[in-house]
């Protein structure tokens, strides 16, 4: 046994359990685990719970979230806007720290950082899905009556041409785009609509010139489903919180298929 | 995104984990309304750019805190109190076999630590961050918290352990 196996310690065991090992010391604890059947079952039921636990609650991000809910979490802002309006007639314009101070208080916040769970787009594409697909009067900048402006200037934009697949064949039609702004590039969103009103935008982003194709990938967050890949020069993630899996892998298969004729 | 936008695109997250720390729904939904309530009021306070979700984690953190405390003006979410920390389930170890009766036998402070990394996925310096303790107590009341869960759910005639859907 090495130096390095037997210093596994009980700090090793949780960190193997969560999947938070690097690389070379998980083969050392996995080495080490194997020589070490009461520890190695112990580890084992502690990432067997992590599944247990995980399965057991995923069904909650599904639930319908109570309307009382949706107004905590919209309240301050029409209160705030008043105060803000407010603030601005009893002060006046000419004081420009208060007004600066204005503009900050309702600057809106970057999104998450990325969990380990899901990459960066996953979760980029879902808060922007989740902002902009209840819109009912804006939903989009541009309308897809100017469908080719829409395309020269997000390509412009992108500094690579993007397209916006058809997907009348999938029962959708497209609303339109907008430009969504991202660190260190912008980000083109396509947002398409069913006759029923059901949406799905396409998020898309400049990848740089090197990356390899990935497969699909499938990710939740909240009660927003995303697909996402990665072929050659863009990211590509498809979200939607009213078709379920199945759907939406379908339409991200024919986005593909659009995307690479 | 606005930050109503994004505070709403994260209250099934915050629901989820509320769920799995108080147990009964009507009372999780309440705590999630009133980390809501709290984080509009606390918003100058949130440095834009941060993961916002682990924010407002921290945010219910507190305001459960409070809560605990109001309802029960001796308990603390220390561990060497569990007896006053625990939730209010009690009865024979041998009952307490599935998954939300092990999670809630747990004292608070323990089980919070339990959800943030294996539920919530949290690193143990983000758990560590959230909770505003050190990571070595992180550690420590998370092997803790296994240890009870994996020991009331084996039962002691070592049943195989039962998740109740």
């Amino acid at each position: 046994m090495s130096e390095a196996e037997q210093s596994v310690g009980e700090a090793d065991l949780h960190a193997w359990a969560d999947g938070r090992l690097a690389e070379g010391r998980r083969a050392e604890v996995e080495a080490w685990l194997a020589a070490h059947p009461e520890e190695a079952e112990r580890a084992a039921a502690y990432r067997a719970l992590n599944e247990q636990l995980r399965a057991h609650y995923e069904p909650v991000l599904d639930e319908p979230v109570p309307e009382r809910l949706e107004s905590a979490a919209l309240r301050r802002r029409r209160w705030r806007s008043a105060a803000a309006i407010a603030g601005w007639i009893a002060v006046g314009a000419a004081i420009g720290g208060v007004a600066g101070w204005q503009v900050h208080a309702q600057r809106a916040p970057a999104p998450p950082l990325a969990q380990p769970d899901h990459p960066v787009i996953a979760r980029r594409a879902a808060l922007a899905h989740a902002t902009y697909a209840p819109e009912v009067r804006h939903p989009v900048e541009v309308g897809a009556d100017q469908e080719q402006h829409l395309v020269a200037w997000l390509s412009k934009r992108l500094g690579a041409e993007v397209r916006a697949p058809r997907l009348e064949a999938e029962g959708m039609t497209l609303v339109g785009g907008r430009l969504l702004p991202r660190d260190p590039g912008p980000v083109a969103q396509f947002m398409y609509q069913s006759a029923p009103g059901r949406r799905v935008t396409l998020y898309v982003r400049s990848e740089g010139p090197d990356q390899r194709e990935t497969a699909f990938h499938y990710a939740r967050e909240g009660n927003v489903r995303v697909f996402y890949w990665i072929d050659r020069r863009f990211g590509y993630a498809l979200s939607s919180a009213d078709l379920d899996r199945e759907e939406l892998l379908k339409l991200a298969n024919a986005v593909y298929r659009q995307l690479n004729p | 995104m606005s930050d109503a936008g994004s505070l709403i695109a994260l209250i099934p997250r915050l629901r989820r984990y509320a769920r799995a720390l108080v147990g009964e729904r009507a009372a999780a939904d309440d705590l999630v309304q009133d980390t809501l309530e709290r984080a509009w009021s606390k918003l100058h306070l949130y440095r834009h750019g941060t993961d916002l979700r682990a924010w407002l984690f921290t945010v219910m953190h507190n305001v459960h805190v409070n809560q605990v405390r109001a309802s029960r003006p001796t308990a603390a979410l220390e561990d060497d109190m569990p007896e006053l920390a625990q939730r209010a389930v009690q009865g024979d170890a041998l009952l307490l076999r599935d998954l939300e009766r092990a999670i809630a036998a747990l004292p608070a402070a323990q089980r919070e630590v339990l959800l943030l990394v294996a539920l919530e996925d949290l690193s143990y310096d983000e758990t560590a961050r959230v909770l505003g303790i050190p990571i070595g107590t992180v550690m420590s009341r998370l092997a803790r918290a296994r240890e009870k869960v994996r020991a009331l759910m084996q039962g002691k005639g070592g049943s195989k352990l039962q998740v109740v859907k």
